[in-house]
């Protein structure tokens, strides 16, 4: 059974507070990495993926929680050898 | 409001956190086999830590009228060394009939090697030879993606294994579908940055519902609150979820799944 998700004006009032203070905690990181020494030289695929991660929450779509999962993720490969049963 | 902690590692909490969980309303505790936090040199060292897990918690666990339960394995990580992990899944059975032991687990992967999946796969083989239930633990953070899809390949690809006898654990947004779809029971961890927090655990339940699904703390080494599963009932309670709906995952699902175990009594609740 799926449970009745809350109306959208709602959960913005619950959660507007939330969402600011962690939009100002990745500001103030993004701002202490570009602080540091070697900033300008910075080439990093982590840093890549967060930027494509800020990119990616200003879409309009319904998952963009697990469209940051995936853009985390190492890729899967459906060949990968199997370890076969000993029954 | 009564609960179940199906995941938790209370050989790394203190005697206090029972008292806390006691009075938090935990009635139960599930707790797999696990990495000691470092990688240990003997089979001898996972004999004692199974004795651990199987003679000293229950005890300490009864001290605040909870129930200890425990699954048995060698953890993914030191799964690494097959040879150490062939004698480890050897001295298993010798366990088995503990009465608070519930099945194999946690296993699963780390960082996805060969090694670990073929010591994945002996972990099955025993499962699958003494019809145990079987804990997966899913990979973390950037390894999750890919685990998760090894280890429903592996499971999937042997035909003895049930998945209504297995629970995936540690699903995020971007698992929990696939091990559902695939008919198996999902466990949602409730631990700070590196996992799941009760807002988006309570997210995950409203998008794909409350059938074969549970929370844990997965309380351990690390930074993390035993009291993780009475956070997530306070913020179903905050959103209006009824507490029938609530009970159900913090409650009745971990009974229905633990007690498909072949040691499973009506006995074993002792009044829960």
């Amino acid at each position: 059974m799926t449970l009745a998700a809350q109306p959208a004006a709602k959960v913005l009032d619950a959660c507007f507070l939330e969402a600011r203070a962690k939009l100002l905690e990745l500001a103030a990181i993004l701002d202490r990495i570009h602080r540091g020494a070697g900033a300008d030289k910075i080439d990093d695929l982590r840093l890549d993926r967060i930027m494509a991660g800020l990119k990616l929450l200003q879409d309009q779509h319904p998952h963009r929680a697990e469209l940051i999962q995936e853009l985390f993720s190492h890729p899967y490969d459906p060949h990968w050898k199997r370890p076969q049963p000993k029954p | 409001m009564n609960y179940i902690d199906p995941h938790i590692h209370m050989i790394s909490r203190v005697t206090d956190d029972y008292e806390r969980m006691a009075m938090a309303g935990c009635q139960a505790v599930s707790e797999p086999a696990f990495w000691a936090g470092f990688d240990r040199g003997s089979a001898a060292g996972f004999h004692d830590y199974f004795r651990h897990l199987t003679e000293v918690e229950p005890k300490r666990a009864a001290l605040f009228n909870i129930k200890h339960f425990c699954w048995l394995c060698i953890n993914a990580k030191e799964a690494e060394n097959v040879r150490l992990s062939r004698e480890v899944i050897a001295l298993i059975p010798e366990f088995l009939n503990r009465p608070n032991v519930l099945g194999i687990g946690e296993i699963g992967l780390n960082k996805n090697t060969a090694n670990e999946a073929t010591v994945f796969q002996e972990h099955v083989d025993l499962a699958m030879k003494h019809d145990e239930l079987i804990l997966i633990h899913t990979p973390h953070l950037e390894d999750k993606l890919k685990g998760t899809r090894m280890i429903v390949d592996m499971l999937k690809n042997d035909k003895r294994v049930k998945p209504e006898r297995v629970c995936v654990d540690h699903v995020e947004e971007h698992t929990v579908k696939f091990a559902k779809d695939n008919g198996f029971w999902c466990g949602m961890t409730l631990y700070p940055t590196t996992k799941c927090t009760p807002a988006r655990a309570v997210d995950i339940l409203e998008q794909y519902g409350t059938v074969k699904i549970m929370v844990n703390s997965a309380g351990d080494w690390g930074k993390s609150d035993p009291l993780a599963v009475p956070a997530l009932i306070q913020e179903m309670k905050r959103r209006g979820h009824a507490e029938n709906e609530i009970k159900k995952v913090v409650f009745d699902n971990p009974i229905a799944f633990f007690s498909q175990s072949r040691r499973w009594s009506n006995e074993t609740l002792g009044g829960i």
